[in-house]
C-alpha cells in the first residue's frame, strides 16, 4: 500500500429482517475490492446475509465533546416514554 | 487539566474511551505500540503454523490448520484498524514491522519442529493468548475491546484444535506420545515467557492498569494459566517438563522453577531461534506481493476512469 488504499467501514446484515451492524474496518482500492475482503474478513463463519462497504470519509460523526450539549432536549422529556402514564391496572392491552 | 480528569474518570466509570474523545498523548502512544505489537504477533505467528499446512497428517487437520492460520491473518487485520483510529497509518506500522522497529510476541520466534508443535501452539500459545485477551475485552479503548471481543470468539476453537491434536498423539503409538511430550518440553517455558517480565520487573505495568489498558497483572495471568493447563496436561498423561513443578496442597495452585529470563531477553534483542527468518519472511512478502498492490490501484484507476465519461454525459 505504497499510495494508501482508502478506509472503507463494513456493515453486515445477519439475517434478514435486522438491520445492518457496524462490524470493523478495512483498507481496499476500489469497493469490490472491498466487499471481497469484507466477506473474507468479517463473514468466516456466515456471520452475515449482507454486506455495505462505505468509505470512512462519507461517515460524518457527532463530536463527543458537543454530546451533552447535542443530546440536552431529550433529557427531561420523560413524557416520551410510554412508563410516564398511569393507567389503572384493570384496563387491558394498553 | 480538567481534560485529564475528565478522561480519567471515564475510564474509572467504565465507559469507553473512543476515537475523537480527548486522551493523553502518553495514553494514545502506549495503545498504538500494544495493539500494533499484538497485531504483528497475529501476522507473525501465521508463520510457525503455516509451516506445516503442506504436512498435516488428514485433510481435517489441514483444512483445520489453513481455518486457523485464516483467522490470524484477520486478527492481525482487525487490530491494525483499531491501532490506525489513534492516528498512525497502516504503512507506518508494517515499517515498524519490517525495519525491526517494532516487537511482536516472543513465542513467534520459535521453530515448529513436528506435527505436534501445531498441538502444542493451539493447547498451550493460543491457551495463554486467551488468558491475556479475555479481559481485555473490557480494555478502555472502545475499537480495542471491541476487536478483542471478535478474537476471542474466534480464538477458543483455536485451542480446542490443539488440544484434540494432543490427545490424538497421547492416545496413539508410543512414538506418538513421545512427540507429544517433546513438543510440550519445546513450548513449555517460552510460553510462560508469554505472560512478560515478573510484576516486580514490570515498571508500566501499573499506569496501564490505571489506563484500563492492562486488566490483570503478568503473574496473576501466569499463574492462571499454569493452574489450568497443569490439570489438562494431566489429562493427557503428559509431564510438565519443570522439576520443580508442585502443587501446594494449601492453596491448590502450582508452583513452577524459575523462568530463564535471559532466554527472554534474548529472544526479545533478536536473538531467539528463528527472528531472523521471522523478518525475512515477512519482508519478502511484502515485496513479493508489490505488483499486486500496484496491479489493484491500476485497476482501480482504470474502472473509475471508464465510469467518469458517462457521468459527464448526463
Amino acid at each position: 500500500m505504497s499510495n494508501e488504499w482508502p478506509l472503507w467501514e463494513v456493515f453486515i446484515r445477519s439475517r434478514q429482517g435486522l438491520d445492518h451492524k457496524h462490524v470493523g474496518s478495512l483498507h481496499a482500492a476500489d469497493a469490490a475490492m472491498a466487499m471481497e475482503n469484507a466477506r473474507d474478513v468479517y463473514t468466516r463463519r456466515g456471520e452475515g446475509v449482507s454486506i455495505w462497504v462505505v468509505e470512512s470519509r462519507h461517515i460524518h460523526a457527532s463530536d463527543p465533546g458537543d454530546a451533552d450539549s447535542l443530546f440536552d432536549p431529550a433529557s427531561d422529556k420523560i413524557y416520551r416514554h410510554p412508563t410516564f402514564y398511569q393507567l389503572p391496572p384493570e384496563v387491558k392491552n394498553i | 487539566m480538567e481534560r485529564a480528569a475528565i478522561f480519567q474518570d471515564k475510564v474509572d466509570r467504565e465507559i469507553r474511551i473512543e476515537p475523537t474523545d480527548w486522551m493523553p498523548e502518553d495514553y494514545r502512544k502506549t495503545l498504538i505500540r500494544q495493539i500494533s505489537q499484538h497485531a504483528h504477533s497475529e501476522i507473525v505467528g501465521m508463520l510457525p503454523e503455516a509451516n506445516w499446512i503442506t504436512r498435516a497428517p488428514s485433510l481435517r487437520r489441514k483444512a483445520a490448520l489453513l481455518a486457523k492460520v485464516q483467522d490470524e491473518a484477520g486478527h492481525g487485520l482487525y487490530l491494525y484498524s483499531a491501532a490506525e483510529t489513534l492516528g498512525v497509518s497502516r504503512d507506518q506500522l508494517y515499517d515498524q514491522l519490517h525495519t525491526g522497529k517494532a516487537k511482536y510476541s516472543s513465542i513467534f520466534n520459535y521453530p515448529t519442529l513436528t506435527w505436534a508443535d501445531i498441538g502444542a501452539i493451539g493447547w498451550l500459545v493460543d491457551g495463554a493468548a486467551i488468558m491475556n485477551q479475555v479481559p481485555l475485552c473490557r480494555a478502555s479503548y472502545g475499537p480495542y475491546a471491541r476487536a478483542m471481543v471478535r478474537i476471542c470468539k474466534e480464538e477458543s476453537f483455536h485451542q480446542r484444535q490443539g488440544f484434540e491434536i494432543m490427545l490424538a498423539l497421547c492416545r496413539g503409538t508410543e512414538a506418538q506420545k513421545r512427540l507429544a511430550q517433546d513438543a510440550l518440553n519445546r513450548w513449555w517455558w517460552p510460553t510462560l515467557m508469554m505472560f512478560g517480565p515478573r510484576d516486580d520487573d514490570s515498571p508500566h505495568s501499573a499506569q496501564s492498569m490505571r489506563w484500563k489498558i492492562k486488566r490483570f497483572s503478568n503473574d496473576e495471568l501466569r499463574q492462571k494459566f499454569v493452574d489450568i493447563t497443569a490439570e489438562q496436561a494431566a489429562y493427557l498423561g503428559l509431564t510438565i517438563p519443570d522439576e520443580e513443578f508442585a502443587q501446594d496442597p494449601e492453596t491448590g495452585h502450582y508452583t513452577t522453577g524459575p523462568i530463564d529470563w535471559e532466554e527472554f531477553k534474548a529472544v526479545l534483542r533478536g536473538d531467539g531461534p528463528c527472528n531472523r527468518q521471522r523478518l525475512q519472511a515477512r519482508v519478502k512478502a511484502w515485496e513479493d506481493g508489490a505488483w499486486v498492490r500496484e496491479a489493484a490501484e491500476a485497476h482501480a484507476r482504470k474502472v473509475a476512469e471508464r465510469r467518469e465519461p458517462a457521468a459527464v454525459a448526463v
